[in-house]
């Protein structure tokens, strides 16, 4: 892959929140590092989901990548522009080429602005289309394209489903015709059989406009489903990233397989046969991060050396890149769990030693459909 | 006899120039002891509806009408008289509710709200109560508990605290427990953590659960049997292996349908069912899933489809139900008049 096939660079991105302390003279006394040193790259026309759980930075991470939170250092470039330099004149015409997707449809759409207003901010912001008339035919070609009727134009958020609402807020991210859209959790607020709905809207919406996304969200399966690269984040940082469908055969840092044996799946037979990874205990504080392996304090696999003291950088195994010093040695099953508060549980009927490789293979899976 | 059978439950609230609300239309199902029974269906599908009648924590509303029977080891719940029923609420039947944040009292130390119930239905006090206390907490996996029962909700975390309400439902070990998302506002690996302690809990002591979720994976892992309800009535019933494998409802397919698994692979689209939860049409006119079935036939619009009882114990409410697996296809119907179950998109329409 050449580097002109790379939208966006981020390398060592930080982004420290200070915790201040004071009535008059505000102290600072000590920092929330929310985004810690995370380095990934998007290649053009890709999609690349960040995962992880609540407090690990990843919305954090997808809003200083757009500068809407500003990074305390590292750099973000964006089809060769180094966007954290950039004077706000020139950030601001960028930001055409960027949007964003939120999470909650209802409280990112102003609940005065009908949708024609809401659409044609945007538009006028960056000078887009001459006239009224011309602009009215640019959002009408964006309605189409997330599959809303004409008549919604005059219509207010609130006249409308769930559903319609995301759609709403889609249509106001590619009616600029961006490059990349940052999408932060754009279906967990919304109904199973409705998100399906969105899913594949965005997957056509990509298809057709040669979108790039980085989509940022909690729920493994959406991500997995809509994503060319994964990225698992903890405390912060990156602790493994992976081509989609490697990640999910081969997870190879123990969070990462923790994160997907707590995944429930909608079929009996799998439940039934699978082990779940309990993690002990809740994440640590992003303000007093554990020193050396941020997760070594949960992980199973905790080594008595190494893991307490030396932070594990990201490090190519096979394709994937890998946070974990222990990696390959727990991939051959070299090292066992071991953590005293965590535990591989599994079914009584389930049969032999623990192994820690959570997800069933595909055919056995298919067997047991059948039978 | 099932230690609690729900039997024809209906809910409906009336407000003065408004539409009358059916949130629950007619809802029956039953649990037996140390059973776990979920009740699946999307927002506004009348299940948390359900289990607040059943409860008895509906507001007494001018308006607010409940018919039906709830009838629990003998006793019919929604007969019962106030102070009746808060002796059996808390004792016999319990609660967790999705968010504890909100259900806990933010001003009250956790200690003192679960030797509320202690105090209450046990009668225990001073030092027996806190030390019962501290136990069932180390009982739900909070660590030092002596510390956390001087704490207050918002030092514990989201695990923790819906910890904490475990422990207080499970405080007198009722006989049956109603966990309404109990995990939806957890992250996964909490979630996993929680549901392994729901099942240890009914495993140990043969506490009846019932689950209310959207969650078609937490289903598969814990309930043995399954109400999918749609627009306030249950659309299909079924043990939890038949329902995943062949479903017969086109709703329950329909959602099976539209999730994304973890175990499939990247880029194969989703069916989800087109329209809203919005579409639906009255009980009374019909069946409320026409609207947005795949498969609707004609009859489907002029009358309400009645309950199929199946030999195995299964049942359903379609007038042409998904066909099993193994029988032989039926004759392309008029329910393909419509084409492949995978529309557009863009189908989805407000009803005005």
């Amino acid at each position: 892959m050449t580097d002109n096939d790379i939208l966006v660079e981020v390398r060592d991105l930080k982004v420290h929140f200070p915790i201040k302390r004071g009535v008059l003279f505000d102290r600072t006394i000590g920092q929330v590092k929310a985004v810690d040193g995370v380095d990934l790259r998007i290649p053009r026309g890709q999609t690349y989901g960040l995962v992880g759980e609540s407090g690990c930075g990843k919305s954090t991470l997808g809003r200083a990548l757009l500068q809407l939170t500003p990074p305390t250092g590292g750099e973000v470039v964006f089809d060769d522009v180094e966007l954290t330099t950039l004077p706000p004149a020139r950030l601001r015409a960028m930001r055409r080429r960027m949007q964003m997707i939120f999470q909650d449809p209802m409280s990112s759409l102003d609940p005065r602005q009908n949708v024609e207003s809401i659409l044609t901010e945007g538009l006028q912001t960056h000078g887009i289309g001459g006239n009224r008339d011309e602009r009215r035919a640019i959002i009408g070609e964006a309605l189409d394209k997330v599959g809303l009727p004409r008549w919604a134009l005059s219509r207010y958020p609130h006249e409308f489903s769930g559903g319609q609402r995301q759609r709403i807020g889609i249509a106001r991210a590619v009616v600029l015709g961006p490059e990349l859209i940052v999408a932060d959790e754009p279906v967990s607020a919304l109904d199973v059989s409705i998100q399906a709905q969105v899913v594949n809207l965005l997957d056509e919406l990509q298809e057709s406009l040669g979108l790039t996304y980085l989509v940022i969200a909690h729920d493994l399966a959406v991500v997995r489903h809509i994503s060319d690269i994964v990225g698992v984040m903890y405390l912060g940082a990156l602790v493994e990233e992976a081509p989609s469908d490697r990640l999910y055969t081969e997870p190879l840092h123990p969070y990462t397989r923790a994160l997907m044996s707590a995944v429930p799946v909608p079929d009996p037979d799998v439940e039934d046969r699978r082990e779940r990874i309990l993690l002990a205990g809740d994440l640590p504080s992003p303000a007093n991060p554990p020193a050396g392996c941020r997760f070594h304090t949960r992980c199973p696999w905790a080594q008595p050396t190494r893991c307490a003291d030396e932070r594990p950088v990201l490090r190519d195994i096979g394709g994937s890149r890998v946070a974990c010093h222990w990696a390959e040695r727990i991939a051959s099953g070299e090292l066992r769990p071991n953590h005293a508060g965590a535990g591989v549980t599994r079914a009584p009927d389930g049969g032999e030693a623990p192994e820690p490789v959570s997800i069933p293979a595909p055919t056995a899976k298919a067997d047991s459909v059948d039978g | 006899m099932a230690l609690l059978e729900v039997d024809d439950l209906s809910v409906t609230f009336a407000r003065r120039g408004q539409r009358t609300v059916h949130a629950v239309d007619g809802v029956s199902f039953s649990v037996d002891a140390g059973e776990v029974v979920g009740l699946v269906g999307e927002s506004g599908c009348g299940k948390s509806v359900t289990s607040m009648a059943i409860m008895g924590l509906l507001p007494r509303q001018h308006g607010t009408r409940i018919g039906g029977k709830a009838v629990f080891d003998g006793t019919d719940l929604l007969g019962l008289d106030d102070r009746a029923r808060r002796d059996i609420r808390g004792r016999d039947v319990a609660m967790i509710f999705q968010d504890p944040l909100s259900s806990l009292n933010p001003v009250i130390p956790i200690g003192l709200q679960v030797t509320e119930v202690l105090a209450r239905h046990r009668g225990m006090r001073g030092d027996a109560a806190r030390k019962e206390a501290a136990g069932l907490l180390d009982r739900v996996g909070i660590p030092d508990p002596d510390r956390r029962l001087k704490e207050y909700p918002h030092q514990l975390s989201g695990g923790m605290r819906q910890r904490a309400l475990i422990a207080m439902a499970v405080a007198c070990r009722p006989r049956l427990l109603i966990a309404d998302e109990p995990t939806t506002a957890l992250d996964v690996t909490i979630q996993a953590q929680i549901l392994e302690l729901l099942k240890e809990l009914v495993h140990d002591s043969g506490t009846a659960l019932v689950m209310i979720t959207h969650d078609l994976g937490v289903v598969a892992g814990m309930c043995d049997s399954i109400n999918v309800l749609y627009a306030g009535r249950v659309v299909e019933t079924a043990r939890r292996r038949p329902l995943f494998r062949e479903p017969r409802h086109p709703y329950t397919a329909g959602l099976l349908g539209s999730v994304p698994r973890l175990d499939s692979g990247r880029g194969e689209p989703l069916n989800p069912i087109p329209g809203s939860v919005r579409d639906v049409l009255s009980w009374s006119e019909g069946c409320a899933f026409a609207p947005r079935c795949s498969r609707r036939v004609d009859a489907c619009l002029d009358e309400t489809p009645p309950l199929v009882r199946t030999h195995d114990g299964r049942s359903y409410r379609c007038v042409d139900p998904v066909p099993l697996p193994g029988a032989v296809p039926a004759q392309a119907g008029p329910a393909d008049q419509s084409g492949a179950p995978s529309p557009e998109p863009n189908e989805e329409k407000t009803r005005d």
